[in-house]
């Protein structure tokens, strides 16, 4: 039994619970073989996705942020999210409404209809931060059992888990370090390719906006990646793995084309080094199939 | 309603406090959020134009550009902006009050009517069941989808503020109004 390293409310969120269930399946085992004990997040809705709820309405987006941060508030947990969007937009909530008490006010009297309340007590987590330093690079590199050496990942960050850096907190936005770190402690080669930091196209409503223009969007980055010799894509966000990923698909069909790079939501890609078999990770029910490099 | 300026501080100020909108008075033009814009590359979206559109109070123009949906909120130009305009920010505070005006797409408008029905944009289906019971977990969440006396919590928020009626929801048929057997509006 690994000593505890606490527990935390995992906010869900859609794509990961509706879509991609193997990175939520990943992140729970990961979590509990370190020691991170998970407790559900009962009633929890959408984060809402803050690019498009916060481009429609911000006075309705806030309300519903504020909603899910009191359930993890009466649970007196902090939370961990498996997505960009769910972390970005319970982040941001949770700082304006910290930082300007009126908006703060504002929200309550609409919690107060059905009796909830936010009140700022609890702090909202990217499940990759808890991986990098609460349970840290040295235990990880512990528990690696099939060190994935001759591997080269091309890390993707997303945007809204770094950015905006004022808000987010994890330096500078164009020279991150945690998935690298993360990528590395498997043993594993991360490598640099043109636009790493670029965007998956998907977000802000665009990929329902024009879904061909999106899909061409992330086709450049893929190609940048395979012509920087990556093998992978790995990253931290369920909705960039709902564009990388099935996105593939769409964008053949569109297209013509006939890609199949494969994309890994870092603890997937973290437990394929821990000796985790895909079908435990989900990894064999995605659009882009793992190559036998991966899963020796 | 004052100039498109005015009601941009008033509007998103209460959410992100004015003087983070009210720094959209300080754009010098420089280009350099349009220089590192990874949708611009591929689209008509020019962020230093919308920037001034918005201090020339050119309201139906910037309403009425498509390319006002292709930022995918990425924030490279907020990050990079010399000036300190909080460019993201601005832009979606510019979709909300374009929104208000009715400027919203079908499928953009059918993103709420999933949170309506099920309190999340993307629902579960029988199939997405049986791949969380694949990889051992419970076939749905314990989330809004799950319980109705939550998802009215959630319900309830989009009455207070009205965005059920800005997006013509039908309480009644549960969809767009007009849109009850799936056709399109």
């Amino acid at each position: 039994m690994a000593e505890s390293l606490g527990t935390y409310a995992y906010f869900l969120g859609c794509i990961t619970p509706n879509r991609y269930p193997g990175i939520e399946a990943a992140t729970k085992k990961i979590f509990k073989e370190f020691g991170i004990e998970t407790k559900e997040m009962v009633g929890a809705s959408c984060c809402p996705a803050p690019g498009v709820f916060g481009s429609f309405d911000l006075h309705t987006w806030l309300p519903v942020a504020a909603r899910n941060l009191a359930i993890a508030e009466e649970m007196e947990l902090e939370i961990y999210t498996t997505c960009n969007g769910c972390y970005g937009s319970l982040q941001e909530a949770d700082h304006l409404m910290k930082k300007h008490p009126s908006v703060k006010e504002k929200v309550n009297k609409v919690l107060a209809k059905f009796g909830r309340e936010y009140k700022g007590t609890t702090k909202v987590n990217h499940s990759i931060v808890i991986l990098h330093d609460v349970i840290g690079l040295d235990r990880i590199k512990e528990k690696i059992k099939k060190p994935m050496d001759d591997v080269n990942v091309a890390v993707h960050y997303g945007c809204h888990f770094l950015k905006p850096s004022e808000v987010r907190g994890h330096g500078s936005s164009e020279t991150p370090y945690i998935l690298e770190d993360l990528v590395r402690a498997t043993g594993a080669k991360e490598v640099d390719y043109k636009d790493k930091l670029m965007c998956c196209g998907a977000g802000g409503g665009n990929r329902t906006a024009d879904s061909v223009q999106s899909l061409e969007w992330m086709r450049q980055k893929l190609v940048n990646a395979i012509m920087a010799g990556c093998d992978c894509m790995v990253h931290p966000c369920a909705f960039c793995h709902l564009q990388l990923d099935r996105g593939q698909a769409e964008m053949n069909k569109a297209f013509g084309t006939n890609f199949n790079f494969p994309i890994l939501f870092a603890t997937q890609f973290i437990g394929l080094a821990m000796g985790m078999s895909q079908e435990e990770l989900g990894l064999d029910a995605q659009t882009t199939t793992m190559p036998e490099k991966l899963l020796k | 309603m004052g100039t498109l300026y005015e009601d941009l501080v008033d509007y998103g100020g209460e959410v992100f406090g004015k003087e983070h909108i009210e720094t959209l008075k300080e754009c010098v033009q420089c280009g350099k959020c349009t220089g590192g814009c990874p949708s611009g590359r591929n689209t008509a979206l020019r962020t230093r134009k919308l920037m001034q559109m918005a201090l020339l109070d050119m309201r139906e123009e910037i309403f009425n550009a498509p390319e006002l949906w292709y930022c995918t909120t990425c924030f490279t130009c907020y990050e990079r902006c010399p000036k300190g305009v909080k460019t993201t920010d601005i832009i979606r505070t510019i979709r909300n009050l374009a929104a208000k005006e009715g400027h919203m797409s079908v499928p953009h408008r059918m993103i709420g009517v999933y949170v309506l029905k099920t309190g999340h944009a993307v629902p579960i289906g029988p199939d997405q069941m049986k791949l969380r019971e694949k990889v051992g977990l419970d076939s749905q969440p314990p989330t809004t989808q799950k319980y109705p006396e939550y998802l009215k919590e959630v319900q309830e928020i989009f009455r207070t503020t009205g965005y059920d009626a800005m997006i013509d929801f039908d309480w009644e048929t549960m969809n767009l109004r007009g849109m009850a057997k799936g056709g399109k509006k």
